[in-house]
């Protein structure tokens, strides 16, 4: 009988080493295709070389790294404010019973596949900023707008449960005290709930950047360092989508290298996240 | 000059409640545009019939059974590595560096873009274990991509049952086991539920990752190693390649639904049961 359970436990140790191990798993296998690549281009001309001709044997990644920056950069901007506002509206000032309903919409929102943000972003915001912009519309401005509504749902949702966290208590005192709710909010809540909301924002930026079909159906993906946010930029993840499919021998280990880039800025903000949301 | 704090109180608040606006508006817009233009394609032809002219014209059946067919997989893989991992996490271990390192992993894992997964479904299972573009590829990159979200929710649901019931099953001479199975994971069924609900509503719209793994054949897949475009896959080389802008309504209409609707299942599977627990 012992046995059995110490056997059941093993098992059980099996699976929830799954995960972990997925991830290893992962790590090794874009390292593995992609390294050899970067070591013989050198990492200096991977990263800061601007030429990407990989039929050619050029493997330069600047300008994509430049547009994942510029590109999530953007949809901070677009983003975070409204999100914050929205939170702060749901978490502390609107009803609870509108809060009830809005709350789980704006979640069920997260759902929405990236393809359809993509799509609407063509048919709708791209003619917009042609015709009244000017440039060809599908560019550095629309994949920013873009992904600023994308990332909406996770700040948002993240934001007003760092700030339902903070205990009532306080801000009873301060309003006691005859503070105003807005002064509450912005002497206390905020600061109070300040981890939280950097860690939403960051989990927000990880979304951004590892986006992809959004990306490739409104960035316009031309190969330059883009100048102007009404220039047509590539990115990170849209230049392995866009060549993957036809890509060989060292063309292929070159968007492994690609891959490589993105997954380590992605563990980056994702370790930086955990960090700061640990420490409170 | 200072502001009076009571006027910067108005005008703030009206400030956050127009953006707020703004967001509510800006999210419920597209839900609304996609209903409205789509809907009115969607036919029983549309839905039960072949695919025809690339998309041009004919229905969408290929691509509803290859999307059924990749999110069955990923849920047969994932769900029992999933729970098992939570019940492991919550039942058998006490807080240390093991339960840190599986914690640690699965938050990682959540945070790969589906690019990644992509690439890695792309390497390991389409080219080195040479199961070439096909349903069990994309269903197996599926599956890791939703395990994850089944950890997390089967760890929070397990934790929601009453330490008392078990402690009730101890003193009674129940094994562990036992009390895990005809205990705590009926009690916890639910919660569990509603992760791997969540986790089909992914699944469906996810794109990245199952073209690159599944391919984007046109037919309807019959075995595992058949390749299949879901109804993502479909959608997006529709808009991409300005097929057919009605279809791709119709598609889109269909796919944001259902989603939806899986979505909203799920909220109340947990509504409903964080309620009896509290």
């Amino acid at each position: 009988m012992l046995t059995r359970e110490k056997l059941i436990e093993k098992a059980l140790l099996l699976l929830a080493l799954s995960a972990i191990g997925s991830l290893a798993l992962i790590t090794i296998f874009i390292f593995l295709e992609g390294l050899p690549i970067i070591l013989k281009t050198g990492v200096s001309h991977f990263i800061f070389g601007a030429h990407w001709a990989p039929t050619k044997g050029h493997f330069g990644i600047l300008a994509m790294i430049l547009s994942s920056l510029y590109v999530t950069l953007g949809a901070l901007i677009f983003g975070v404010p409204l999100a914050l506002a929205c939170a702060i509206i749901l978490a502390e000032f609107a009803p609870a019973s509108l809060t009830k309903i809005l709350k789980p919409t704006i979640e069920l929102l997260a759902g929405i596949p990236s393809v359809v943000y993509g799509f609407l972003g063509v048919v709708l915001l791209v003619p917009l900023i042609r015709s009244y912009l000017g440039g060809p519309g599908l560019s550095l401005l629309a994949a920013a707008m873009i992904l600023g509504i994308m990332i909406l749902p996770t700040v948002i949702s993240i934001s007003i449960d760092a700030m339902n966290a903070v205990p009532a208590l306080y801000r009873e005192g301060s309003i006691a005290l005859g503070a105003t709710q807005w002064q509450t909010v912005r002497k206390l809540v905020l600061p109070a709930a300040r981890s939280g909301i950097i860690t939403a924002i960051i989990l927000g930026m990880g979304r951004a950047i590892g986006e992809t079909m959004a990306v490739i159906m409104v960035a316009g993906n031309a190969l330059s360092i883009p100048t102007s946010i009404l220039d047509s930029v590539r990115t990170l993840t849209a230049n392995i989508a866009l060549e993957l499919g036809y890509a060989s021998g060292a063309h292929r280990e070159a968007l492994f290298a690609t891959g490589i880039v993105l997954f380590i800025i992605i563990m980056i903000l994702n370790s930086a996240a955990t960090l700061i949301a640990g420490r409170k | 000059m200072r502001l009076d704090p009571l006027l910067t109180e108005r005008l703030v608040k009206s400030l956050l409640w127009c953006l707020t606006g703004l967001t509510i508006f800006v999210l419920i817009f597209i839900i609304t545009f996609i209903s409205v233009k789509g809907l009115p394609q969607l036919s029983w032809t549309f839905l039960f019939h072949d695919i025809e002219d690339m998309g041009r014209s004919g229905g969408i059946l290929p691509t509803l059974v290859s999307t059924l067919y990749l999110t069955l997989i990923a849920l047969v893989v994932a769900s029992p590595l999933g729970v098992g991992s939570a019940i492991y996490l919550t039942e058998y271990t006490l807080e240390g560096w093991v339960t840190r390192l599986i914690r640690f992993g699965a938050e990682c894992l959540a945070g790969v873009p589906s690019i990644i997964l992509g690439l890695f479904g792309f390497v390991l299972f389409v080219i080195k274990l040479n199961f070439g573009w096909s349903m069990l590829s994309g269903g197996l990159s599926l599956a890791i991509m939703i395990l994850p979200t089944i950890i997390r929710t089967s760890e929070e649901a397990l934790k929601a049952v009453p330490r008392e019931y078990q402690d009730v099953c101890f003193s009674l001479g129940i094994s562990k086991w036992q009390t895990i199975t005809r205990v705590v994971l009926p009690c916890a069924l639910p919660g569990i539920m509603t992760g791997i609900v969540l986790s089909i509503g992914r699944a469906i719209g996810e794109t990245a990752v199952v073209l690159f793994t599944a391919g984007a054949s046109l037919r309807t897949p019959t075995s595992l190693f058949d390749s299949g475009r879901s109804m993502a896959v479909h959608f997006y080389i529709l808009a991409r390649e300005g097929l057919s802008m009605p279809n791709a309504y119709g598609t889109a209409a269909i796919l944001i639904i259902s989603i939806l609707l899986i979505n909203i299942t799920a909220y109340t599977l947990m509504t409903r049961f964080l309620q009896k627990y509290r």
